[in-house]
């Protein structure tokens, strides 16, 4: 009897040793005359830069035979590192490009995207490249795993906003 | 009258590398790094003093010799020779990097003849009836020039790269794709495929008309025959390096010249 209540605990609480990240990026509201949603790109780098893990890729993926992959290097940094080597559509990470607002992403320690990360120090990079419109990086520092959770942030100036950054041990 | 110039003027670009400072020949692809199967590039080609502005002379498309990364040839397509540039355009739906090049070899010649200066250009086979019985003073030339440029889709790399054994060659120890301002770009040269040491490099970024000066970057062959340049804005660079030796494949040419040249593009960051 006394052993049930440990064991119910323990079940209980078994999500949360798995670590998450939890990231909310804001496409700003632009009055410009002629708009398209940016491609987006979110991936992890370690500290020699390079690609441990790629989260997210927002491309034009409805456009006919491929035309939407003719834009992907405008995404210059992300395309340098890592996109030039991948193979479109990417499982589970690529998806279409998406309205002015904020979107949550989550990912969790040991599922893809995110896969296990090594404990280190990393950035997590956010890119935006927009047709006829301007391009930017927007980069957060982190040590993986967070002892406690975390809560980071970036701002960005032209193509990208707000960028939140929530860690969970 | 003019055509003659122009004959004349073509000839001292061509054959004099070195010489004809002024005159640079270059090829411009419209994207190098780009992505997508179905991806296609346009190049315009041609002589002018002003990087790149095509105001001399169009490239002889003829020259061109463009290789895909799997080693095979490519044709151009749309090909098209203008007053003052040449164009053509290329799909490049294989990954790796395409190596465009416009290769002439050849002779030249100056001679005597009644009292008066001439000159001849052509090929090899071309000498024995290129010159006219009765010319004195005969003076013949061998040239060898590569002007090149690189596109690549996806992963820079390949076999496009690989040297011929002929002429000078631009050899690849940073992927000429992969250019990025205040990275340093590492390169080797080779001369008939063995390492060209010390021999000057020059770097000109283009855009030269927005500005006073040629801003010309410069540096030496090590003796394994490697440069390198940190390039410090973004934009596209010509490089050039030529040398003069006796190593002639026709008896009657004393002289050797050999000159590379490649169009480099250098992104930001």
């Amino acid at each position: 009897m006394r052993r049930f209540p440990f064991f119910a605990l323990a079940l209980i609480s078994a999500p949360a040793f798995s670590a998450d990240m939890s990231l909310t990026v804001e496409i700003p509201t632009l009055k410009v005359a002629e708009y398209h949603r940016p491609y987006v790109a979110v991936w992890i780098e370690r500290e020699d830069h390079s690609v441990a893990a790629n989260l997210a890729v927002w491309y034009d993926v409805k456009k006919a035979d491929g035309e939407g992959t003719k834009w992907l290097k405008d995404m210059r940094q992300w395309w340098r590192r890592s996109g030039r080597e991948q193979t479109m559509p990417i499982d589970g990470v690529s998806g279409a490009t998406r309205p002015a607002g904020q979107h949550r992403l989550r990912f969790t320690d040991g599922k893809p995207p995110l896969g296990t990360l090594a404990p280190g120090h990393y950035e997590l990079v956010v890119e935006a490249a927009r047709e006829v419109g301007g391009r930017e990086t927007q980069r957060i520092a982190f040590d993986w795993p967070a002892k406690a959770p975390v809560h980071l942030g970036a701002k960005g100036e032209q193509e990208l906003g707000q960028i939140d950054l929530d860690l969970n041990p | 009258m003019k055509h003659a110039l122009v004959r004349v003027a073509l000839c001292a670009t061509l054959v004099l590398p070195m010489a004809a400072q002024a005159h640079k020949m270059w090829m411009v692809p419209s994207a190098t790094v780009v992505s997508g199967d179905d991806a296609w590039v346009t190049v315009d080609a041609a002589v002018s003093n002003d990087l790149y502005y095509p105001d001399h002379f169009p490239a002889q498309l003829d020259q061109l010799v463009i290789t895909a990364p799997d080693g095979s040839a490519v044709k151009a397509e749309n090909p098209s020779t203008g007053k003052y540039r040449s164009t053509f355009d290329l799909p490049v739906p294989q990954k790796g990097t395409y190596r465009i090049a416009l290769v002439n070899q050849g002779l030249f010649a100056s001679y005597e003849l009644d009292g008066k200066k001439q000159r001849w250009r052509g090929k090899a086979d071309g000498l024995k009836t290129g010159i006219p019985a009765g010319a004195s003073d005969v003076q013949v030339s061998e040239m060898a020039s590569r002007v090149e440029t690189f596109v690549t889709q996806g992963k820079p790399g390949g076999d496009a790269l690989k040297p011929t054994g002929k002429g000078l060659e631009l050899v690849p120890v940073t992927q000429p794709n992969d250019l990025v301002t205040g990275e340093k770009a590492t390169f080797r040269l080779l001369l008939d495929g063995k390492p060209a040491p010390n021999l000057k490099v020059v770097a000109i970024a283009g855009a030269t008309r927005y500005r006073d000066s040629q801003d010309d970057m410069d540096t030496i062959t090590d003796g394994d025959g490697t440069f390198a340049f940190t390039f410090p804005k973004a934009g596209m660079y010509w490089v050039n390096a030529s040398t003069e030796d006796g190593k002639t494949s026709v008896k009657e040419a004393k002289r050797r010249r050999v000159a590379y040249t490649a169009t480099l593009e250098v992104l930001p960051e």
